[in-house]
């Protein structure tokens, strides 16, 4: 037989996989390339007044505070997916998803609760000086909660989602057969925890961590509260104060390399491991029921989170928001504002998916080097400050709008305006090209669970790799599909400067609606808008929760 | 079905075309919407110009230029007489030579050639514990040692607080802008950061004596627009206009420019007109608390005590030219560490 003709199918299926996730990458990179376009332009003297007045500093700040939420959103994180998935104790299927809730809560919002209600005058602090006789705040006080130690326990509650949901999903899919062996070879529940579940998880745990560093570092809004400098707080004091966008995108290039080369370490520290379980079908986790003190322990682990990263903001808002709209009533607008934001994160969690599943494909399909960068680059968008990456999309976007009313202009006679940030397509584009990484990071790891011999048998009985990917790779990781599908709506809900940048005139969302209020200091009026985000976040949560449940 | 689709989208920009015609005129501005919506709105009641708005927090700049002539932009509106500046020496605004704008603003208060204007002042001022045996200020006694420990104040970083720096240093120079940085960074009981508001939060809660922030924020918490906790906050404290040892109350600026590519530029400047009118200038001062541009327009009677403002006399231009030096020091010497 003429090998081109059994070649040649898959090949071209292949082939157009692989140009259609050099497209994706592409999408993702432009506003990358733009931004070192910038830098491009040269910022004299900067780095030598960087290196000696910034730098030290900053980056110091930088490491403690990754150092501290990446310990604490790691451990958090797998420790509670672990007792949920492994374990049998009174609740474990309220925490299963209760877990999620601080998702819902923007960081910013949280950091301004917490500044509310731990403040000398706050409500907290009010209760124990009266508990203690004390009349003022000058007699009694706490320490600060604006400090590095408040930044990373504020951060670090509200972001373990990031590492809980990917383990978690992980868990659902896992080989309990697995432990079943650990167990009968001897270990001990610790020991086969530390060393065959741990291991298992790892490339969740290292990805949902990974995501929720970036968001740590990223953050601007908690960290200006609290008084934390981080680099990108010097990234955006060159861009506003100075008005020296080249130095600012030099900086968060900078900024971006060290990340990737951190993301590829810890990728190839685990390139040998193979992490699929055996074809046979795998035997589901059978829980461990917990007895005494540890079923009282497991409650608390899981409690403590959800105590301190939703319910305590959450109740804060609803009481700011209580009083504001028996203050004012609820604004019409709200509802234009609620539904806006709804409908562009559902799109473009879609689109983000649809995305990722093309990226992820192209690597599975076509395993190489090449599908494999496709599928790194695909991820730098998450890994920039989205005010700097707003800033890198515009003379993309605004390309593509001046060439359309170009062309139109001497066809038509007739220029339709900038159509892409007219429309709030490039709204669809910014988020898509921010939140890819949460989709090609949770596929990946969803498949990475895939063990190879199914693709063998699949192709054995006859189907093309595009087939096995349709009807066996993404089946399985559903639950990775949804929960990366569930992060990304939840931050596209969240997201505020690419939002804020890029929208077309007389257009709002929640978050544009909270911010020009808080922007104004009049925090009450945006409570309402506040809390309608938080609910939507809540929305996907439920719905997953039946997903991953099963 | 070529042509029919050609000539479909032609009739559709044929109709964006027109609508865009009828009275209508595109404001970006970085100042938040609850702010400008009233002066908007009285501004179409009185012309029958249609506002559309977009409220932009970084990056309006950025957005005109990448935009280039096809930018829908006619008004650009802004705080900080450094992005004022910022927005003429990029090239993004047009000249506007008006009778009306020209006597209702002081010449100090817009650019010579009519690139921007400002439309509303706001001073720096010295918010103090109450209790304090204190009538009189200067920004230089901020770095005095005897109020080591008690000075709150936010980033040295944002734009309030790098103009201050800045017309520290047009008035004693560079090497004397670091040491009273020095000095002030010495004497802040945490750090610098949060908002002009939580200075006065923070005097309530003990946590320092005295610190910097913006006039209108004293209204804005007086008349209880925050919420009725913010008007316990301005209880705690009194507010002094403190002055430079050899000038004036620093003062800043609210403004606006014409773009360059305005499609709209009749309604743009018809707008700014209306904007330094007395209705607006009184809505200015009694709606955010700012001191009205126009002489003659009274501040609001809730920050009455706070009327008798001399402002300083240097040269905002000078101001904004200074504004990378102090960014810069502000670094140099850790104020936000």
């Amino acid at each position: 037989m003429n090998p081109e003709l059994v070649q040649s199918p898959r090949d071209r299926a292949g082939a157009g996989w692989q140009a259609a996730a050099i497209a994706v990458a592409a999408l993702v990179l432009m506003p990358v390339l733009a931004l070192g376009l910038f830098a491009l332009q040269g910022s004299p003297g900067l780095w030598a007044h960087l290196i000696s007045n910034v730098l030290p500093v900053a980056v110091q700040q930088t490491v403690i505070l990754l150092l501290g939420v990446g310990i604490i959103v790691a451990t958090l994180g797998t420790v509670t997916a672990w007792l949920v998935a492994s374990c049998d104790f009174p609740g474990r299927r309220f925490f299963g998803w209760a877990l999620l809730l601080p998702l819902a809560v923007p960081t910013y919002i949280v950091a301004y609760a917490y500044l509310d209600l731990l403040h000398p005058v706050g409500p907290v602090q009010g209760a124990i000086r009266h508990l203690l006789g004390y009349s003022s705040p000058r007699e009694f006080r706490l320490p600060d909660i604006r400090s590095m130690p408040g930044c990373i326990f504020l951060l670090g509650m509200v972001l373990y989602p990031y590492v809980y949901l990917p383990v978690r999903a992980l868990f659902a899919m896992q080989a309990g057969n697995l432990l079943d062996a650990g167990r009968t070879l001897g270990a001990g529940p610790v020991a086969t925890f530390l060393r065959v579940t741990l291991p298992l998880a790892r490339p969740a745990v290292a990805i949902g961590t990974a995501l929720a560093l970036m968001e740590a570092m990223n953050d601007i809004g908690a960290a200006e509260f609290l008084g934390v400098r981080t680099l990108t707080v010097s990234v955006y004091s060159t861009w506003i104060n100075r008005s020296d966008l080249p130095g600012a995108a030099q900086i968060a290039l900078a900024m971006l390399a060290i990340i990737m080369a951190l993301v590829l370490l810890e990728r190839r520290g685990r390139k040998r491991q193979r992490y699929a379980a055996g074809a046979q079908r795998s035997q589901p986790l059978r829980r461990t029921r917990l007895r005494g003190w540890r079923t009282l322990g497991a409650m608390l682990v899981c409690a403590l989170p959800i105590m301190l990263g939703f319910v305590a903001p959450a109740c804060y808002l609803v009481a700011a928001a209580w009083s504001r709209y028996r203050f004012a009533g609820l604004s019409p607008r709200i509802l234009e504002e609620a539904a806006n934001t709804a409908f562009f994160a559902v799109v473009a969690t879609l689109v983000a998916l649809l995305l990722g599943l093309v990226v992820t494909g192209a690597a599975r399909l076509r395993p190489g080097l090449l599908t494999q960068s496709m599928a790194r680059l695909s991820t730098l968008g998450y890994a920039v400050p989205g005010t700097i990456l707003a800033i890198g999309l515009l003379p993309v976007i605004a390309l593509v709008d001046r060439q359309i009313s170009a062309v139109s202009q001497t066809l038509f006679g007739a220029a339709p305006g900038l159509l892409l940030l007219g429309s709030g397509a490039a709204l669809i584009y910014a988020y898509a090209a921010r939140f890819l990484a949460i989709a090609t990071g949770g596929i990946e790891a969803g498949l990475s669970r895939v063990p190879r011999s199914l693709d063998h048998v699949a192709r054995t009985l006859g189907r093309n790799p595009v087939q096995v990917f349709r009807q066996v790779h993404v089946p399985i990781s559903r639950p990775a599909l949804a929960a990366s599908g569930l992060l990304i709506f939840v931050d596209c809900v969240k997201e505020l400067p690419a939002t804020l940048l890029l929208r077309p005139l007389n257009f709002e969302t929640l978050s544009t609606h909270l911010y020009g209020e808080a922007a104004r200091g009049t925090y009450e009026d945006a409570a309402i808008a506040a809390l309608i985000i938080v609910v939507i976040g809540i929305l996907p949560v439920m719905v997953l929760a039946r997903t991953i449940r099963r | 079905m070529r042509v029919g689709l050609s000539g479909l989208i032609g009739a559709l920009l044929a109709a964006q075309a027109m609508a865009a015609s009828a009275e209508e005129l595109n404001l970006y501005t970085t100042r938040e919407p609850n702010l400008i919506e009233p002066l908007l709105a009285s501004f179409t009641e009185s012309t029958g110009v249609k506002v559309n708005t977009i409220f932009l927090k970084d990056g309006m700049a950025e957005r005109v230029e990448q935009e280039g002539a096809a930018s829908p932009a006619d008004v650009l509106m802004t705080v900080d007489i450094g992005n004022l500046v910022d927005l003429a020496d990029r090239g993004l605004t047009q000249p506007v030579q008006s009778e009306a704008l020209s006597a209702a603003i002081p010449e100090n208060l817009r650019d010579k050639d009519g690139n921007w204007f400002a439309l509303s002042q706001r001073a720096r001022v010295l918010y103090a514990n109450k209790d304090l045996d204190l009538t009189s200020f200067t920004y230089e006694d901020l770095a005095k040692p005897e109020w080591k420990g008690k000075v709150c104040i936010r980033s040295g970083q944002h734009p309030y607080n790098v103009a201050l720096t800045a017309s520290y240093i047009v008035h004693h120079g560079e090497e004397a802008a670091k040491t009273w940085l020095e000095g002030v960074k010495a004497n802040l009981a945490r750090k610098a950061g949060g908002g002009d508001r939580d200075v006065a939060r923070d005097i309530m809660g003990g946590i320092c004596e005295i610190g910097i922030a913006n006039s209108y924020y004293v209204g804005l918490m007086r008349s209880g627009a925050g919420g009725p906790e913010q008007e316990e906050w301005v209880k705690a404290i009194k507010v002094i206009l403190p002055t430079f040892e050899n000038g004036g109350t620093q003062v800043n600026v609210s403004g606006a420019a014409v773009a360059k590519h305005a499609p709209n530029r009749d309604q743009a400047v018809k707008l700014l007109e209306y904007l330094v009118s007395d209705d607006a200038q009184k809505l200015y001062a009694e709606a955010n608390f700012e001191y009205p541009v126009k002489a003659g327009v009274a501040v609001s009677p809730v920050i009455e005590d706070l009327a008798g403002l001399k402002a300083d006399g240097t040269d905002l231009t000078e101001i904004a030219r200074q504004r990378k030096a102090a960014s810069e020091l502000a670094e140099a010497v850790g104020f936000d560490n």
